[in-house]
């Protein structure tokens, strides 16, 4: 079953190769459309049988259908899959939490590469995202866009001359589109400079997100930045605004680590070196401390501290320590303090292979 | 303090109302203040739908709370039977019907949340694209064409006022096929 191959591995075929732009501080760029079919009431009222036959529509329309570079596209209905398959595909950023626990008769096409994922009556009936490994808007922005018009080839959409494309939320109305991107930022976390940057980012209609973690507590020095408008500008405007703001970041980032290596190369060494002891020697470990370890240490491999190990694991060990990934891996459920052994033993032994 | 409403129960719920700057002061018992559709949001799941509708609920009152109980005939979605009262609470639309039934409401609703656009300028299908394009070349060249007019360039003008007509009747030709 094709669904084997999506849960397998932790890590999508696209996050290991192909161009990775300023790759040693974004990790991706997302770029996610929402999208909704005329006259069928928005899934959040849809009744079972209206959900039921906008599935069966829409997939029928693009199920192993192929566009272009990107291949044939899966259908997988969540209807099909255990809570414990569905919570992979969440951490796998494959889906959304909604999609999972709360849709009806939600599904979701993946093209084989992962990259691109069209969720079916999700909070609008159509969310396509497409993700791309490092910093890559204007990619995103193109094959977004194709894949847009290749849909709007076989369905209606609902638009608004005035409004733009219409979606169940008024914060999506307009272009319905959200680009983000994923940035690692340790070094203007530690200088403490990013509490002073954040509020400037709002100022200019952008959010900034942690990713992993609760609230303002960030896990990994992980952040999301993305458009918060919708409604007013053009698509390139957004992602225009946007890409200003994330090269300033990257140039600070950049900036900060060259400080801190001027100021104290032998401190952080020993910082990054700590790190990496503990994830390749410890017996429990917890999610937040994993995502700290990890953080050091793909901040030690990117200054070039730490030689010999590749940057993907750790964005492969990100996303195979999280709970669904872990309860595959031990076949069966686990309580948090067995998820901490596991996880612990898991990180040591991929560390392990990739110093052979 | 007794409650402003029944003065007899003692007013255990206060709110103040600020709206477009103009603060307003209430003092209500419990029973009152629900007669009154004065809830407290529930602040141990307070989510971005709390605060959007709470947005949306914000737009409605004209001074301050809606005291009177007689609302004029409630707005209703044709297609899908959402109620604009509904629409507020859930911070969702739930078709694409309601948002031309909603239409004259949702200006302010929409300046709030996207930076005080109300305006789409992004993307158009291409399938429909191709009226709506023109419909916007249209327009914009009449700007044109009222500029120049009000600076009495004439030649400017009437050559615009040619290529409007051209392309409205071209337009029109579109739609009888």
């Amino acid at each position: 079953m094709s669904l084997e191959r999506f849960i397998s591995q932790a890590i999508s075929p696209w996050m290991k190769s192909g161009p990775d732009p300023d790759g040693d501080i974004v990790i991706s760029t997302r770029i996610r459309l929402a999208r909704n079919l005329e006259h069928y009431p928005f899934p959040i009222i849809a009744s079972e049988e209206s959900s039921q036959t906008l599935l069966h529509y829409v997939s029928r329309e693009l199920a192993q259908r192929k566009y272009d570079s990107i291949g044939a596209l899966e259908l997988i209905k969540m209807d099909d899959l255990s809570p414990n398959e569905k919570r992979m595909l969440v951490e796998k950023h494959l889906i959304s939490p909604y999609l999972a626990d709360k849709s009806k008769h939600g599904a979701v096409l993946l093209n084989e590469n992962e990259s691109v994922s069209i969720m079916i009556n999700e909070e609008d009936h159509i969310r396509l995202q497409c993700l791309f490994r490092g910093f890559q808007l204007s990619e995103g922005l193109v094959l977004s866009n194709g894949l847009d018009d290749w849909i709007e080839e076989k369905v209606t959409y609902a638009f608004d001359e005035y409004r733009g494309y219409l979606t169940s939320c008024p914060t999506n109305v307009g272009t319905g589109m959200r680009a983000s991107v994923m940035m690692h930022l340790p070094a203007l976390v530690m200088t403490k400079q990013l509490n002073r940057i954040l509020p400037a980012i709002n100022q200019l209609g952008l959010v900034v997100r942690g990713i992993y973690g609760e609230g303002s507590e960030t896990l990994g020095n992980l952040f999301q930045i993305s458009n918060q408008m919708t409604l007013g500008k053009s698509e390139e405007d957004m992602v225009e605004d946007l890409r200003g703001v994330v090269m300033q970041l990257i140039q600070q980032e950049r900036a900060a680590r060259e400080k801190l290596l001027r100021a104290s190369r032998i401190q952080m060494e020993d910082k990054v070196y700590r790190s990496f002891g503990i994830l390749a020697n410890s017996r429990v470990m917890d999610s937040k401390e994993a995502a700290k370890r990890l953080s050091d240490v793909r901040l030690g491999i990117d200054m070039d501290l730490i030689q010999g190990v590749s940057g993907n694991i750790l964005n492969e060990l990100m996303i195979l320590t999280q709970p669904g990934f872990l309860q595959q891996y031990a076949e069966s459920t686990l309580a948090p303090n067995e998820r901490d052994i596991r996880r612990a033993a898991l990180i040591r032994e991929r560390l392990m292979l990739e110093n052979e | 303090m007794l409650c402003e409403e029944c003065q007899k129960r003692q007013a255990t719920l206060h709110f103040t109302k600020i709206i477009n700057g103009q603060k307003n002061e209430m003092h209500l018992c419990e029973e009152c203040a629900k007669d009154k559709g004065e809830t407290f949001p529930n602040w141990n799941s307070y989510s971005i739908q709390d605060l959007l509708s709470g947005l949306l609920h914000f737009e409605q009152p004209k001074n301050g709370v809606r005291s009177s109980s007689k609302a004029p005939t409630p707005l209703v979605c044709n297609n899908c039977g959402l109620s604009y009262d509904r629409f507020t609470e859930i911070g969702k639309f739930g078709c694409s019907e309601c948002y031309r039934t909603f239409s004259t409401k949702l200006d302010p609703i929409f300046r709030r949340v996207h930076g005080g656009n109300t305006r789409h300028a992004g993307k158009i299908p291409r399938r429909e694209g191709g009226k709506i394009e023109v419909k916007r070349k249209i327009e914009e060249l009449r700007t044109q064409l009222r500029r120049h007019v009000e600076s009495e360039e004439f030649e400017e003008a009437a050559r615009l006022r040619d290529e409007i007509r051209h392309l409205e009747f071209n337009m029109q030709d579109g739609e009888g096929e």
